[in-house]
């Protein structure tokens, strides 16, 4: 199991490498500088800030700096937010982010596969096409129609929840957001669970288990959840992709002051260091979720570690 | 004395959008207690449809009519919590197809331990010794490493001694095995028989063999049942149906069986014909196709079961020793 | 394969949801093209004496009008057309792109296609919005990009699509007939390949088109996509969600629209999938 782990994260270093450094020279080889949009500076003061901030050194230097940084944790000043360096917006905005996703997350497995479950027991019958019918709505509505939309409902008319904005702390403030995110994954997951459910359930194992007289909540629990979770599994990442990219739009419209509001920023303000540390810290974050979930398959089926 | 399984008129189909499909045809047998019941018949004749309802494992689209009878308590219909107080404990299947009747990713032990567990409510750690123990009853090498390996780790005769160990960790009353062997390997195939000849010996239950195969069922039934589209065709005691068959059907079946002892032959000999599709039940003996003794009578008329206690028919014309 | 096609047809047409969800589907299209003609407005023209109007009968803005009082139902319309005709647009390059590079690869195979697959690999590690939001700050915001960027969308799952299928007709016989009568490598691929993996390549290039449409809503929600004097209902959404608790109706009229299209195109393809899926009969 050990080396099963090590193996993997072997091969997962490379692919991070591999897209830090496309990431940093592309960005260097971009046309125009992160100063060109600002009012036209005096060629003095742009040859100061180039030293400044190590542009004017030779490429290769300037990688192997950044790398360096990297290593140190250093994500460089950002060129926009004049007085912050990247590594502390990340550390402002990082943990609000990071509750977004998760709580997400947590959602979207903790109701997905119970529905899944449900709506595979109760297979063909209304609360199954139900069930189902809502989850087609769930995957084709994105989060940023569904958050103002419950915004209008729970915040303007009926005053339960508030709209935007954000307190440290305060569930009441990332309730709707949570909601309108964890929501394309949660109805993507009953989905999965219900078909995979039903495949297993069909399997001559668990044929088995109730010829030996387990009750139902044993079968399904002990002997067909984890097989059917497989698919799960597999979405995991892309869950985590789309919730990260869901997370832009979300902490946009609510006003939560999380990275993905800075990246959208970033982008528009074209704040090189910026967007490039978030970018790392995205990548760094997916790969370290396939990670995982390459140790959850071999714990879901024991026939992967061997 | 109550017999240990009791079916009566037993109907078995399947519905499906485009009609329904017999699998079962008014189906009438009986197992005594301690009685080895040999069930041979081709696929699609309905000898493991009739276990399967008794088991409650039917799919959601068959429909069932009739009665079995458990050690005199019926078993259709019946809510799921009353069916599981005796199957897996009392009443126990083993099934055809071992690489894949097993749960892959629960170790043996588990899987064993699980049903003690459940049925007789001991802790997980005697019942885990109690598993190790009925491994070795069943001649399953080094029992205490097998208890910590997972199904894929073990060869199918294996998996197979697990799953008859499975079947007999509550003392059942009746163990039934779908076609036991079909899956395996010749030589392995008589290592299992063998284990269920001396298990049968040392736990006195009763037993019912499953097969296509009347060699399988030969050395080890009291009495056989052949089935022939969805019906029993002839209920007779071992040594009067291999002595003294009397349906046409059976005679083909020990015909086509091929002998060690017996001539050599150029050909293996085969059954002419088919067995009728599932779904059609006719007023007619489902054999007349294909019987080279079909008179009119066969064609109109369905023959019932009639005989002795020793050996039954259906059959208008059977054969005389 | 025309038998195929029948099948998947009659399936679909007695799939309710399917069928339903095509009548909307047509439905929209058709209005978003008649629309000028049935409302006497048009998405352009500022009208300064119904600004943020609630939508109602009385005026002509049936369904209201923005802060700058044009006509919200038209401006939707409009929206509407862009965001249809980029997801249009945009499906039929990402296919031809995902078709091509896929098929080159499953063909070729050895190395080269080790190489195409790896690259396909690094490209998924990251989702698009992070890519395109890159490429922004690298090269500003362009109409170009966009379309790029857009086009982007799906031609990597296509194109492993495509590969996989290449690779096992490449194993086929006529193959090696075609090879042997001399035929060149671009016609083989062209004539013979293409044909045999059109199948998934439908079901997944009608799964591709609400992805595009909802990815350019995306960026165009970020401000990162169409630009003004144009709008997408993306751009409207967002316009919407600002004004939600004075004027509601700028966010629910694009909004509903945006929900609709999407929900109608995904019903379609989940039934044109389970349509020409054999085994879920």
């Amino acid at each position: 199991m050990i080396r099963y782990f090590f193996t993997r994260l072997a091969g997962a270093i490379p692919t991070l490498l591999i897209i830090i450094t496309a990431t940093f020279f592309l960005m260097r080889a971009a046309p125009g500088g992160p100063f060109d949009q600002e009012q036209t500076l005096p060629p003095e003061i742009v040859a100061n800030l180039q030293s400044a901030y190590g542009l004017d050194q030779p490429i290769w230097t300037q990688y192997g700096r950044y790398l360096k940084s990297l290593l140190h944790g250093d994500f460089g000043p950002s060129f926009k937010y004049k007085d912050f360096t990247v590594t502390e917006l990340i550390g402002q905005g990082f943990p609000v982010t990071l509750q977004l996703g998760v709580i997400a997350m947590v959602l979207a497995l903790s109701l997905g596969i119970p529905l899944g479950t449900f709506a595979a027991l109760h297979h063909n019958s209304a609360a199954d096409y139900a069930t189902m019918s809502l989850a087609v709505v769930g995957i084709a509505i994105p989060s940023f129609v569904v958050l103002p939309f419950l915004g209008l409902l729970f915040g303007v008319y009926l005053h339960w929840l508030p709209v935007a904005g954000w307190e440290p702390g305060s569930l009441r403030h990332l309730a709707l957001p949570v909601i309108a995110l964890a929501l394309p994954p949660l109805a993507y997951i009953a989905r999965l669970t219900r078909g995979s459910m039903l495949e297993v359930l069909r399997s001559h194992f668990i044929r088995t288990a109730f010829a030996k007289g387990l009750p139902l909540h044993t079968v399904i629990l002990r002997h067909a959840l984890r097989p059917a979770l497989m698919p799960v599994a597999s979405y995991l990442v892309p869950a985590v992709a789309s919730i990260m990219t869901g997370s832009l739009v979300v902490e946009t419209i609510a006003g939560l002051p999380g990275i993905g509001r800075y990246l959208v920023q970033g982008a528009l303000n074209r704040d090189y260091t910026l967007v490039l540390g978030m970018v790392i810290i995205y990548s760094t974050l997916l790969i370290g979720m396939g990670l995982l979930v390459d140790l959850l398959y071999a714990w879901l089926d024991p026939r992967v570690r061997h | 004395m109550v017999p240990t399984l009791s079916v009566d008129r037993l109907r078995v189909s399947f519905s499906h959008r485009r009609g329904s499909i017999e699998a079962v045809d008014r189906v009438s047998l009986q197992i005594a207690p301690a009685e080895c019941l040999g069930l041979v018949g081709e696929s699609g004749s309905g000898k493991t449809q009739i276990f399967m309802a008794a088991m409650g494992l039917l799919p959601g689209n068959a429909q069932v009519s009739g009665s079995v009878r458990f050690e005199g308590n019926e078993l259709l219909a019946v809510g799921a919590p009353t069916l599981n107080r005796v199957r897996g404990s009392r009443l126990t299947m083993i099934f055809q197809d071992p690489m894949t009747s097993l749960t892959p990713h629960l170790t043996v032990g588990t899987q064993l331990s699980e049903v003690m567990v459940a049925h007789l409510g001991i802790p997980w750690k005697d019942a885990r010794s109690l598993a190790g123990r009925m491994l070795e009853r069943v001649h399953v090498p080094e029992p205490k490493r097998r208890l910590n390996q997972y199904p894929h780790e073990l060869s199918g005769g294996m998996r197979q001694r697990v799953m008859i160990a499975m079947s007999l960790l509550c003392e059942p009353s009746l163990v039934i095995a779908d076609e036991p062997t079909t899956a395996l390997d010749v030589t392995i195939q008589a290592q299992i028989i063998e284990l269920l000849r001396a298990v049968r010996g040392e736990f006195g239950m009763a037993l019912v063999l499953i097969s296509h195969d009347l060699a399988v069922v030969a050395g080890l039934a009291d009495r056989i049942l052949v089935m022939y589209a969805g019906s029993v065709v002839e209920n007779a005691i071992a040594e009067e149906l291999f002595r003294h068959p009397r349906h046409p059907y059976t005679a083909e079946l020990l015909r086509c069986t091929p002998s060690v002892t017996g001539p050599r032959l150029d050909r293996l000999p085969t059954l002419a014909g088919q067995p009728p599709r599932p779904g059609e039940i006719l007023e007619a003996c489902p054999f007349a196709p294909r019987c080279s003794r079909a008179a009119d009578r066969c064609r109109v008329e369905r023959p019932q079961l009639e005989g002795s206690s020793t050996s039954q028919v259906a059959c208008h014309f059977p054969l005389i020793s | 394969m025309d038998g195929l096609a029948d099948e998947a047809a009659r399936r679909l047409r007695s799939n309710p949801a399917a069928v339903a969800a095509v009548a909307v589907l047509c439905a929209i299209v058709v209005l978003t093209w008649l629309g000028p003609w049935i409302s006497p407005n048009n998405s352009q023209t500022l009208d300064w004496l119904h600004i943020a109007a609630r939508p109602g009968m009385q005026s002509s803005h049936w369904f209201g009008t923005d802060r700058l009082g044009r006509d919200l139902f038209m401006r939707t319309l409009a929206g509407t057309r862009v965001s249809i005709a980029i997801g249009l647009a945009a499906s039929v390059i990402s296919l031809l792109v995902g078709v091509s590079y896929g098929a080159i690869a499953g063909y070729i195979g050895g190395r080269t296609d080790h190489l195409m697959m790896r690259l396909i690999e690094i490209l998924s590690g990251l989702p698009l919005i992070f890519f395109v939001i890159f490429l922004t700050v690298i090269f500003g915001r362009s109409e170009y990009l966009l379309f790029f960027a857009i086009g982007a969308v799906g031609w990597l799952t296509m194109a492993r699509i495509v590969r996989g299928q290449t690779l096992s007709v490449r194993q086929r016989e006529f193959i090696e007939a075609a090879i042997a009568s001399g035929a060149g490598t671009g016609r083989i691929i062209l004539r013979h390949v293409v044909p045999n993996v059109i199948g998934p390549v439908i079901v997944y290039a009608t799964l591709t088109v609400p992805q595009i449409i909802l990815f350019e809503s995306f960026l165009s929600f970020l401000g990162l996509g169409i630009q003004e004097p144009g709008a997408s209902l993306g751009t409207l959404i967002a316009e919407g969600a600002g004004e939600m608790e004075a004027a509601p109706w700028m966010l629910l009229v694009p909004g509903s629209f945006l929900a609709v299209l999407l929900l109608c195109l995904n019903i379609f393809g989940d039934g044109l999938r389970d349509a020409l899926d054999v085994k879920d009969a």
